[in-house]
């Protein structure tokens, strides 16, 4: 594999009229790595993706995808990517099969070609007992996986996934996670947006956190942790009408949020000892281990709604 | 027009795939192919009701020449040239509106090296076809009912590709100004007026001046002019101003189209 990065940026922008919507951004992802952006809605994560992507030219800055010039070589670029957006955009008049068939056609594959990299692909996301069934009936997770399948159908050296488990119920997330992590196992490249923390920490070898346009923080989810976290953390809930956020200080990092308390402390044990050893009573107490959601709290100064 | 096609390298390939990607839509169901029915249907209505029915209360009238022609053979090439354009329009209006707008066809095709024009060029394929099997079966109607010679009939053909080429490219420069589906009432009424007033049913030599000015600058009547030209066995070299001004509307329509998808799904 080549040394040279897959994707190279450096000062991107993105402006749509007065609103920007990416501030400048520099990042690079090697082949085989799976890559994140991490962020609330509205941060950027879209519109970077879709300059990835070559469907969107930046406004300004330098962008390298597969070593080529997207405002160039785009058609050459596309031809080597897959895609998978954030609302499945799937072909309501066609069949599952078809979609693969017609997908690849695209990509100028011959009809053998494509009807054989279909069976392979629909085997691949375990969607061979509806493949002549249209597209409309299936669940949202089917749906999913149809679409990262006809984002492979081409073989591509750069997966793009636009929060792929987005609206998805448990299970159907595990599923696809599991492909994906199979994905990253054949060394395919990944790069994917996400505000699921859980998300971000099973997929990602190194991930950036973006807020307004721009990245606040990057690294890998433990080394994200560790830099602006501390390792655990304990959630108090008080009874109504009582605010013991005074009471607090000097136990750790104290975040007060409407519903909650959260302490960040080396050593969670210690410190609910240590609340009620001030005669505080909780009317709830949670001691977890430090997450993403955590960082991006520090981070963004809010939590992660929607 | 070719070199602008030619400079942004225009791939066979892929507009072969945009093609076929309506080809397969073509199995989705019968829903489809009911529509397709009814749009053969309408003109033969029109040529039935109004070309005979009227046309036995109106008799004859006198061509360009000077031949003296039953109604029904003065009307049967305007409805010929609104088939093409009906078969064209419904394709790149309504279809093209809703995959670029709602089923978000367009913007998956173009996540792949497919291009804006590309798809354009697809599309108005597609349509053409659609608007050849209308046009080709009412030939064959017409030729059936002695409104035509099979000759005729043969180089009328083509003219009528060419009107549902222009009209296709039109229909689709128009989808992509649409805001949402009411404004589709505009397109319609639009289409009627154009159905009305283009020569198709009286002569527009008959109409008032002012009238006739504004028609003779719209689009359906060059494409009557021209079929009914052919269809009646009087080719001139007035029809290649007809043709030209068909050409014409293609080329800007498809440009308009190509350059609207762009601008709408890769900002």
């Amino acid at each position: 594999m080549s040394e040279q990065p897959l994707i190279r940026a450096r000062g991107l922008v993105k402006r749509f009229g007065d609103f920007t919507a990416v501030d400048g951004i520099d990042l690079e992802v090697a082949p085989g790595e799976a890559f994140g952006f991490l962020g609330p809605n509205g941060a950027g994560k879209s519109s970077t993706m879709r300059m990835i992507g070559c469907v969107s030219m930046p406004t300004s800055g330098e962008l390298r995808i597969l070593g080529m010039d997207p405002a160039r070589d785009g058609a050459r670029i596309r031809g080597r990517l897959g895609v998978c957006p954030q609302l499945d955009n799937l072909d309501p008049d066609l069949s599952v099969r078809e979609n693969l068939t017609t997908y690849a056609r695209y990509f100028g594959m011959s009809r053998a070609r494509a009807r054989a990299r279909a069976e392979e692909l629909l085997d691949f996301v375990q969607l061979r007992d509806r493949a002549a069934s249209r597209v409309e009936p299936l669940s949202g997770g089917m749906k999913r996986r149809l679409t990262i399948a006809r984002a492979m159908v081409n073989d591509p050296d750069l997966v793009l996934l636009d929060e792929p488990t987005t609206g998805l119920d448990p299970q159907a997330r595990h599923l696809l996670w599991e492909r994906l992590f199979r994905l990253r196992q054949r060394g395919t490249t990944l790069v994917l947006t996400t505000h699921y923390m859980d998300e971000a920490e099973q997929l990602c070898d190194r991930l950036v956190v973006m807020d307004g346009g721009r990245i606040v923080a990057e690294g890998s989810p433990r080394s994200l942790i560790g830099t602006y976290c501390t390792p655990e953390v304990v959630e108090l809930r008080f009874p109504d009408g009582v605010d013991p956020a005074g009471g607090l200080e000097g136990i750790g990092r104290v975040d007060p949020l409407p519903d909650r308390v959260l302490l960040y402390t080396g050593d969670g044990d210690a410190a609910v000892a240590e609340v009620h050893r001030r005669g505080l009573v909780p009317s709830s107490v949670l001691v977890r281990r430090s997450s993403l959601e955590d960082v991006f709290l520090k981070l963004t100064g809010r939590t992660l709604v929607d | 027009m070719v070199s602008a096609v030619l400079a942004a390298r225009v791939s066979p390939a892929r507009v072969g795939a945009v093609v076929g990607r309506n080809v397969g839509a073509l199995r989705s169901g019968p829903a489809y192919w009911l529509v397709l029915a009814s749009g053969f249907f309408e003109p033969v209505l029109y040529l039935l009701s109004i070309g005979v029915g009227v046309g036995a209360l109106v008799g004859e009238l006198r061509l360009a020449d000077g031949r003296v022609v039953e109604y029904a053979v003065f009307v049967a090439p305007a409805m010929l040239a609104v088939s093409a354009m009906s078969g064209a329009l419904s394709e790149t209006t309504f279809n093209f509106f809703f995959k670029m707008k709602y089923a978000k066809t367009f913007e998956a095709i173009l996540a792949t090296p497919v291009r804006p024009l590309e798809v354009a060029l697809g599309e108005l394929a597609w349509a053409m076809t659609r608007s050849a099997v209308y046009t080709g079966a009412f030939l064959v109607v017409m030729v059936a009912m002695g409104l035509t010679r099979v000759g005729w009939a043969l180089a009328v053909f083509p003219a009528a590709l060419l009107v549902g080429l222009a009209f296709g490219a039109v229909g689709m420069a128009v989808s992509t100004l649409m805001r949402g589906w009411q404004d589709f009432d505009l397109v319609t009424t639009g289409q009627f007026a154009l159905f009305l007033f283009s020569g198709t049913f009286s002569p527009v030599g008959d109409y008032p001046p002012v009238l006739r000015v504004v028609v003779e600058a719209t689009p359906l009547f060059h494409s009557v002019e021209l079929v009914r030209g052919l269809a009646a066995g009087l080719p001139g070299w007035g029809l290649l101003g007809h043709a030209g001004y068909l050409l014409a509307m293609t080329a800007a329509g498809l440009w308009v189209a190509a350059r609207r998808l762009e601008r709408a799904l890769c900002r």
